[in-house]
Formats: C-alpha cells, sequence, structure tokens
C-alpha cells in the first residue's frame, strides 16, 4: 500500500511539472505584460506554441548531424528527470535518492554541455557566439549553485533532497545569516541560469545581446518546442528548488494522508505564482546588463555563496 | 603468482631489443604491438586476481640484482595491484590502439624498442619494494619516456620539449633520491626497514616536501608542471596516452607509497601543504587547456587538472587521517584512487582520439578542423563520451569520483583545525570551478574540432580511422560508462588499497538495493549512477516515440538560417580563440596578463583592421626563465675555464685540493 501511494506520488509529481512548466511561463509573461501596461498572451499561450510546433515539419540546416537531432531529446530527458527528483508538493519522494543536490545540477549541467554542442554544429556565426558566452556563464553560475549547495547541506546534514526539505521544515533551522546569504546566491544563479533579465533576455531576438536564443536560432519544429518545453521546465525547477529548500512548509511528508497532499499541491501552487510573481516584477523594473558586466553579477554570488559555506565552516550556528 | 609478473615484465623488457630487428620488417609494428598487448594484459589479469582476493595476499620476491648486499625486492600488496591494474589496463588499450595506428609510423625504430621497456619500467616502480630498485626504475621508466618524445627528432619543437623533460626529471628523481636518502636514515633501502624507522617529525615532514617536489612534478602539479604540456603532446599519439594517462598515475603511486605507507601518522598541517598546491593545481591547469589550440596540448594540460582533483582527494585524506577520522579519510581516498581509474580511462581515449585525428588530417591545430563528426562518425561519438565523462557529466565515472570528493568535503566541519576550516571551503570552491572550466574546455574541444563546417581541405577530406584503433577508443567508452553506472563494485575492489593506507574502508556497497552507492549513510547522501542513465534514456526515448507517433515526423533539409545572413566561407564561424574570449577576458587578464590590442583603420582608409592577443605564461615568466637565465649567466662566466694554460689548470688542480683539506681538517 505504501509503495503504490509512493509511486503515485512520484508518478504524478513527475507529470505534474511537465504540465505546470508551460503554466508557469505563460503566467510570468502575462504578470510581465500586465506591469507594462500590455494585455498580453493568454495564459494558455505556451502550450499552444508548444502543439503548434510539435505539429510542424522539422527543417534541418543541410550542415546539421545526427549529434543535432538527439541533443533535443537528451537535454529535454535530463531535465525532466531532474524536475522530477526536486520536491514539489510532498516532501518524500520514492526517487529521492537515486540523485541528490549535487547530482540534480550536474544533471542540468549535461544538458547544457549539450545545448552548447549544439549551438556550434551548423556551423554558424552566432551559433558559436551563443555557446561561448554560455559556457562563460556557466563557468561562473555552476561553482556558485555548487558552493551555495555545500552551505546548505552542512547546515542541513545532508545533500538529499528530501531530507533538506524535512529539515528545513523543522524547527531545528532558526535564522542563520548564511541561510539569507544562500538565499541570495541562489537566486542570482537561478536568474542567469535561466536566461533571465538581466543576464540574457528570454524575449529577444535582437542579435548581439541573445545567449540562449542564439544556441538554439537553428532549431524547429518539434525539436524547438522539446527545447522550449525543456527551458520552461528548468524555471519550475529552479522556483520549486528554492521553494523547497527556503520555504518548504506545507508540503506534505511521504507517510501523510490524501488531505495532506491536496492541501500540499494547493500550496505549491500558491508557492509557483508568488515566485513567478516575483521574477516578473523583478525583470520589469531592470535593464539587461552588458555581457562583461555579467561576470561581476555573477561573482557576487559566488562570493555570497562561499561567504555562507565559510560562516558554517566558522560557527555551527550562524 | 609474482613470479608471473616478473615473468611478464622481463618479457616486455626482451620485447625492447627484438623491437629493434622488427622496426625494419613491414609487419614488425603489429608483432610488436600485438606481443605487449598480451603481456600487458597478463599483468593486469595477476594484478586483479591479487586485488580480489578476499584474503588480500602480498606476494614477495627478491632478486638477486641491484646492489649487491640487498638484491631486488619485489612486492605485490593492494597498492601495487590496483596501480598494476591502471597501468596495464592503459598499456593494454594503448597496445590494441597502436595495432592500428602504429603502423603508419615513418620511424619505427625510433618507437619500437622503447615502447615496451617503457612499459616495464611503470611496471617495476609500482613492483619494486626497496628504494634502489624504485629509484633505478623510476630514472629508466623517465629515460625510455624521453627517448619516444624526441622519437620525431626533426622538430625543434620536440627537441626543446625533450630537453625541458629531461631536466624537470632529472630534478625530480633527484628529489626522490634525497627523500629515500632520508627515509633510509641507517643505510637500509628496504622498504620494509623504513617502515619499522621512525623517523622525527621535522626529518618526515622534510621528506614529505621532497616527495611534494619529486613526484609532483612527475605528475605534474603547478608550478612543477612546465614540461608536461610540451612533452606529452610530442609523443605519438599512443605514447602520450601513456603518458598522461598512466605515467602521471605512477608518479601518484610513488606519492601515495611514500606518505601514506612508509612515513609514519601524518602532522595536521601536511595536509593543508597538498590542498594548497592541489586545489590551484586543477584550476590553473584547466584554465591553461582553454587558452590553447592545438587538441593534445588542450589534453595534457588538462591532465594537470585531473592531478589537481587527485591530490586534492590525496589532501583530504591525510588531513582526515591526521585527525583520526579514518571513515571519512577512506572516502576522500577511495574518491581519488577511483579518480586515478578514471582519469586513465578517459585521458587516455582522448588521446587515442586526438591520435585518430591527427592521422586522418595531419592536423592537431584546432583551427583547421571542423566537421569531422561527418568524415570520423565514429571516432566522433567515442571522443563524445571522453569529453562528458572528464567534464564530470552524469551519468559517466568522473562524476562519481568528483561527487566523492565533494561528500568528504562536507565532513569537513568535522576536523578541529582552523586553518582546515579557512583552507577546505576554499579548495571545494577551486574544485567547483575546475568542474565548470572543465565542462566549458571540453565544448570547445567537440565543438571546434568535430562540429560546424571544416575549416581546411585535410578536415574535409578526413577517413575514419582503422578497426584496432576504434576498438581501442570504444573498449575505454564502454569502461568509462560502467565505471559511472555500477560504480559500488569499484568502489568494494578498492576497499583494501583504502584498508592498507588510511586504516579504514568506505562502508560495502553492492549488496545495496538497485547498486545504489551509499558513501556514509543513505540519510546524508546517495547516488544511483544506473538509475539516472535509465530513467534519462527511458524519458528520451519515451519522449521521441510519444512526439513521432502523435505529432510529426517529417523533416527536411534547407539551407542554415543564421538570424538571414547565413555565409558560406568557413572562416564565419567561431574559431578555439574566440569560443574562449570571454573566458580570458573575464579570468586571464590577471592570471596570463591577458590583453588583447585591436587597431582600426582611420576612416576612408581601405586597410584591415588588426586585433593582436596577448596570453603570457606568468609562472614559466615568472619561475622558470629567471633560473634558466640565471644558469645561463653563470655558465657564460664560468667558461673562461675552458681556454686556460695547462700551467694554470694545475694551479687550480693544487688550490682546490688545498682548500679541501682544509675543510677536512677543520
Amino acid at each position: 500500500m505504501t509503495t503504490l501511494r509512493d509511486i503515485l506520488s512520484q508518478g504524478a509529481q513527475m507529470f505534474l511539472v511537465l504540465l505546470l512548466a508551460p503554466l508557469l511561463t505563460g503566467f510570468v509573461r502575462k504578470v510581465k505584460a500586465r506591469l507594462l501596461r500590455r494585455r498580453g498572451p493568454p495564459l494558455l499561450q505556451p502550450y499552444r506554441d508548444l502543439i503548434r510546433l510539435m505539429r510542424k515539419d522539422v527543417v534541418l540546416a543541410e550542415n546539421a548531424s545526427w549529434l543535432f537531432r538527439v541533443i533535443p531529446y537528451l537535454i529535454f530527458a535530463g531535465t525532466w528527470v531532474a524536475a522530477s527528483l526536486v520536491p514539489t508538493f510532498g516532501s518524500g519522494l520514492l526517487f529521492s535518492w537515486t540523485a541528490d543536490l549535487i547530482a540534480i545540477i550536474a544533471l542540468l549541467g549535461s544538458a547544457r554541455f549539450f545545448q552548447a554542442l549544439a549551438g556550434m554544429d551548423v556551423g554558424t556565426a552566432f551559433g558559436g557566439i551563443g555557446s561561448s558566452r554560455e559556457v562563460m556563464i556557466a563557468s561562473l553560475a555552476e561553482p556558485a549553485i555548487l558552493i551555495t549547495v555545500f552551505g546548505v547541506a552542512m547546515i542541513a546534514g545532508s545533500t538529499q533532497l528530501s531530507r533538506i526539505a524535512e529539515f528545513m521544515g523543522s524547527s531545528e533551522v532558526g535564522l542563520r545569516v548564511s541561510l539569507g546569504l544562500a538565499l541570495v546566491a541562489l537566486i542570482i544563479v537561478a536568474l542567469a541560469e535561466n536566461a533571465r533579465i538581466p543576464v540574457d533576455n528570454p524575449a529577444t531576438h535582437l542579435e548581439l545581446t541573445m545567449v540562449h536564443e542564439a544556441m538554439v536560432l537553428e532549431y524547429s519544429g518539434r525539436h524547438l518546442a522539446l527545447i522550449d518545453l525543456s527551458s520552461e521546465l528548468k524555471l519550475l525547477l529552479y522556483v520549486s528548488l528554492i521553494a523547497c529548500i527556503f520555504v518548504p512548509w506545507g508540503a506534505a511528508p511521504a507517510d501523510s494522508g490524501i488531505q495532506a497532499f491536496v492541501f500540499g499541491a494547493a500550496l505549491y501552487f500558491g508557492k509557483l505564482a508568488a515566485g513567478g510573481f516575483l521574477l516578473a516584477l523583478f525583470e520589469t523594473s531592470i535593464a539587461k546588463m552588458r555581457v562583461f558586466r555579467i561576470p561581476e553579477f555573477l561573482g557576487a554570488a559566488l562570493m555570497l555563496a562561499l561567504l555562507a559555506t565559510l560562516l558554517r565552516f566558522v560557527s555551527g550556528s550562524l | 603468482m609474482i613470479s608471473v609478473a616478473l615473468w611478464a615484465v622481463a618479457a616486455l623488457l626482451l620485447l625492447a631489443p627484438a623491437g629493434i630487428a622488427l622496426s625494419v620488417h613491414p609487419r614488425g609494428s603489429t608483432v610488436l604491438y600485438g606481443g605487449c598487448l598480451v603481456v600487458t594484459l597478463t599483468l593486469a589479469v595477476t594484478a586483479l586476481i591479487n586485488l580480489l582476493d578476499p584474503f588480500h595476499p602480498t606476494w614477495d620476491a627478491t632478486l638477486p640484482v641491484g646492489l649487491p648486499w640487498l638484491g631486488a625486492h619485489f612486492r605485490i600488496d593492494a597498492l601495487s595491484a590496483f596501480f598494476l591494474v591502471v597501468v596495464n589496463l592503459g598499456g593494454a588499450a594503448a597496445s590494441l590502439f597502436a595495432l592500428g595506428y602504429g603502423r603508419h609510423e615513418d620511424s619505427q625504430g625510433r618507437v619500437l624498442p622503447f615502447y615496451p621497456a617503457y612499459l616495464a619500467g611503470m611496471n617495476i616502480v609500482v613492483m619494486a619494494n626497496d628504494a634502489f630498485s624504485f629509484l633505478v626504475a623510476w630514472e629508466f621508466m623517465s629515460l625510455t619516456s624521453w627517448a619516444l618524445v624526441v622519437s620525431h627528432h626533426r622538430e625543434a619543437e620536440n627537441v626543446r620539449a625533450g630537453y625541458v623533460y629531461l631536466l624537470m626529471a632529472s630534478f625530480g628523481t633527484l628529489c626522490l633520491l634525497l627523500a629515500f636518502g632520508v627515509l633510509a636514515g641507517g643505510g637500509n633501502y628496504d622498504f620494509d626497514a623504513m617502515r619499522a624507522a621512525h623517523p622525527s617529525a621535522a626529518l618526515a615532514s622534510l621528506v614529505l616536501m621532497l616527495v611534494l617536489l619529486g613526484a609532483g612534478s612527475k605528475a605534474g602539479l603547478v608550478p612543477l608542471h612546465a614540461w608536461l604540456p610540451l612533452a606529452h603532446p610530442a609523443a605519438p599519439s599512443h605514447v602520450s596516452a601513456l603518458m598522461s594517462g598512466v605515467m602521471t598515475k605512477v608518479a601518484v603511486y610513488g606519492f601515495v607509497r611514500i606518505v601514506f605507507d612508509l612515513l609514519p601518522a601524518p602532522e595536521w598541517w601536511w595536509s593543508m601543504v597538498v590542498l594548497a598546491v592541489g586545489g590551484p593545481t586543477a584550476t590553473m591547469g584547466v584554465l591553461y587547456a582553454l587558452m590553447q589550440r592545438d587538441i593534445k596540448r588542450v589534453l595534457a594540460y588538462s591532465t594537470i587538472e585531473n592531478i589537481g582533483i587527485i591530490f586534492t582527494g590525496l589532501g583530504l585524506a591525510l588531513a582526515f587521517k591526521a585527525e583520526g577520522l579514518d571513515w571519512v579519510a577512506a572516502l576522500a581516498f577511495t574518491a581519488a584512487m577511483l579518480h586515478v581509474l578514471n582519469h586513465a580511462l578517459f585521458k587516455s581515449l582522448l588521446f587515442f582520439g586526438a591520435g585518430a585525428v591527427l592521422h586522418a588530417t595531419g592536423e592537431r591545430d584546432m583551427e583547421k578542423l571542423g566537421g569531422l563528426i561527418h568524415r570520423m562518425p565514429q571516432t566522433a561519438f567515442a571522443v563524445l563520451i571522453g569529453c562528458v565523462a572528464i567534464s564530470a557529466l552524469p551519468p559517466f565515472n568522473g562524476f562519481v569520483s568528483e561527487w566523492l570528493t565533494f561528500q568528504a568535503i562536507l565532513l569537513s566541519p568535522q576536523l578541529p583545525s582552523w586553518g582546515l576550516k579557512l583552507i577546505i571551503p576554499a579548495v571545494g570552491g577551486l574544485l567547483a570551478l575546475a568542474a565548470a572550466f572543465a565542462a566549458a574546455c571540453f565544448v570547445k574541444l567537440f565543438g571546434i574540432s568535430f562540429l560546424g563546417r571544416a575549416r581546411s581541405p585535410c578536415a574535409a577530406e578526413a577517413n575514419e580511422t582503422d578497426h584496432f584503433s576504434l576498438g581501442a577508443m570504444f573498449l575505454l567508452a564502454f569502461f568509462c560508462l560502467i565505471t559511472g553506472i555500477l560504480p559500488g563494485f569499484f568502489i568494494d575492489a578498492l576497499a583494501p588499497v583504502s584498508k592498507a593506507m588510511v586504516g579504514n574502508v568506505m562502508p560495502h556497497q553492492v549488496g545495496l538495493e538497485w547498486l545504489t552507492i551509499v558513501p556514509i549513510a543513505e540519510s546524508r547522501s546517495s547516488y544511483n549512477g544506473l538509475l539516472v542513465f535509465l530513467f534519462v534514456v527511458i524519458c528520451g526515448s519515451a519522449a521521441a516515440s510519444a512526439i513521432h507517433r502523435l505529432a510529426s515526423d517529417r523533416l527536411r533539409r534547407g539551407p542554415a538560417w543564421d538570424c538571414g545572413y547565413p555565409d558560406p566561407n568557413p572562416a564565419i564561424q567561431y574559431s578555439a580563440s574566440s569560443f574562449s574570449q570571454p573566458i580570458r577576458r573575464v579570468f586571464g587578464s590577471v592570471i596570463f596578463a591577458a590583453r588583447e590590442i585591436g587597431e582600426m583603420p582611420p576612416p576612408s582608409s581601405a586597410a584591415p583592421a588588426r586585433l593582436t592577443v596577448e596570453v603570457h605564461d606568468l609562472i614559466w615568466n615568472g619561475l622558470y626563465a629567471p633560473i634558466a637565465k640565471g644558469i645561463g649567466f653563470a655558465t657564460e662566466r664560468l667558461n673562461v675555464l675552458q681556454f686556460l694554460t695547462i700551467r694554470r689548470y694545475l694551479t687550480l688542480v693544487f688550490v682546490a685540493l688545498i682548500v679541501l683539506l682544509l675543510v677536512v681538517a677543520l
């Protein structure tokens, strides 16, 4: 019985993230448009875009190799697996022990590795510019998030996300300076990883400022749909991750009844909406940075994360 | 059983002179490399039998050669057996690769005799059980590899590489000689006697420093790495693979044998020295690699990075061992040893790939490659797996060893010492940086040389390499995957090594459900590469079949979009140096004093604009160049002594004699 419930919970979570991801993106776009006093596209527009793209033919560049065609599936699979291992409405996940937080970040790293390769496959100048800038951003964002994870894991005594969520929800945590620093670092990294303003602009085709869009410029049809869906999943993953580490309240523990799950799910929707709203608010109130200002922005995240970890080494209660 | 191993080494030594005769024969290389393959496989199996034996036997033998009162002692214990497996696995793969690749060599006489001798040298180092045999074998290994480095001696660059290598190798051996001299104290060069002797803390610390210099220079620790990126790429590719993948591991063996085995219990500050060298080595090595455009040189610099990761693991093991937390020391030590194996696997694979590309195109310069995935699809696939594995990405093997190292770092708040509390998070940060840079570096290596469009005619007309080479590459790629998804078996096999060196073992892994690895406790951390691999494969193929069936599976080819401005000229693509420009600009301005000077012609002038990029190797300029300059200056001054008359020489001899007598008298 418990096994069945665990499997159901894990499966529900897996498909929930897949179904919710376009909605979150649609919500962020809608809020952004309303903040700019525009009407904005309907909430369900990302779903329509995906379905439309899936049905279209793929137009493949003449020079594209087999790798170019495989990569969208690899990126999607890697991101989806990572997203299904982050607790959303319930904190105890059946397969949580498969990959801890470090492995989840590395899985996203694998997806990015292949994405950067895809940018270089056709041999265009824009693809190269995107890949080259993406690895520069990653070379700072990845250490920053890893060190943030070190800090959080040392406080929680585990790198297992379910455990971290349970620990953070308990009363043992208390207010800690290092957690505050880690939160800021994680938010900066999340902005960079999801190609949001001020690091990159998800809505642009302004050629010389784009990073993510430049890498996927040659994709079309179902391939583009999968890559867009992966980006939406990744945004959802980061919002869930921040929610599960820093506001874990309400998530149903593994052995709770159906009511707790419903309550957890409702609260999770609330968290997502709040995260999406804050993101839209932040994006409308700040301008995009020049490419070579990004390292300073991400360097700040790296330093904050290091400081958070060092504080943990210096004192057990900070 | 040790007699089997010794006979196998003797066979390798006999193959060396046979190589001279075989080098003139058209099928000679096939016979020689085939022989080496059989012998190294025998050695690997013998060592594996020792390593997997549940009773962990030590096999001893003494041969009546070497110092007359000592003889040559050999021993295979768990540590030797593990390194024998690594050496001979690498050796077997290189021999298999060379069955195809080695046939194209144009100066067989300069490679064939030295190749088996080099393999024999590495094997003897690992089996030696007294300082004399160890040092002789170490020097033999250095000299034979030097001969292989200068085998293409008509290229001035290779000769210079050989010269620098010879100097650094001599320096390293000198340091090890002094270290053994201090250890032997009473004049007994047997390792057992050294273990029994208890040198004072000061002497033991002196030995640590000497070993760090001696073994570290061979392994390529920054700043003793200067020879490595010159020498490793100069050799033929299968030898490059051995030097980078295997010989650096023999150096790691030397360090572990002396510091963990022969020396008494470590002082608390030793680990700080090792960590302070290991962490920066990892980051600097990969940053150097990012600045290169020669494929083999990228790989050589990335070896420095991986040695940094291994030494970081060893430093952590020393720290925990010194504080009595031997269960964490076992974790850090096992992580380092697993990375030794992993690096041997993927670095050999990547050097083989570079060799295949070099043979197919005649180019090592990435700026002249491109589009090889169309011309050499199988090589490209194998190299891609190597690139993912070395970038520490799941589900491949590089990730497992880095993950274990991170788990050890996360336990370090338990250490009481303040110095370590400050240095370990910094080293963790450096490792994280190195991992991210490594991914950037291998995106660049694969993306520039295998993807895109061909940048030169030789790349456009390349052909797939031969079956032996492909076989060797796929074998190693398979091992990379297996070690990545079933790491529990490898961790358990390393248990006797860790037991012997740090006195404890990691928890038994293989019996756990779903073959998960749990380094400490399940509540703390666990990772299951097998399930991650399966999940990714299932999700990816489910998505593919669902979309193809329900939505669309049509596909047409068209010209590239490129925002509406496609240009048929391949020079429009990003090049290796433009790819690393952002990172060069962010990190290189301090570390490499990198500068970009753009010269724009005045308006209305038709002259081209120019961009000059300067990258300086500050370690070479700041450390090696002044020493070389000082030696040059001194020798020029002393050159006067060459042109004296016989009367003056006699006077000099007389004065020298008087001075010596005075010294003795006082």
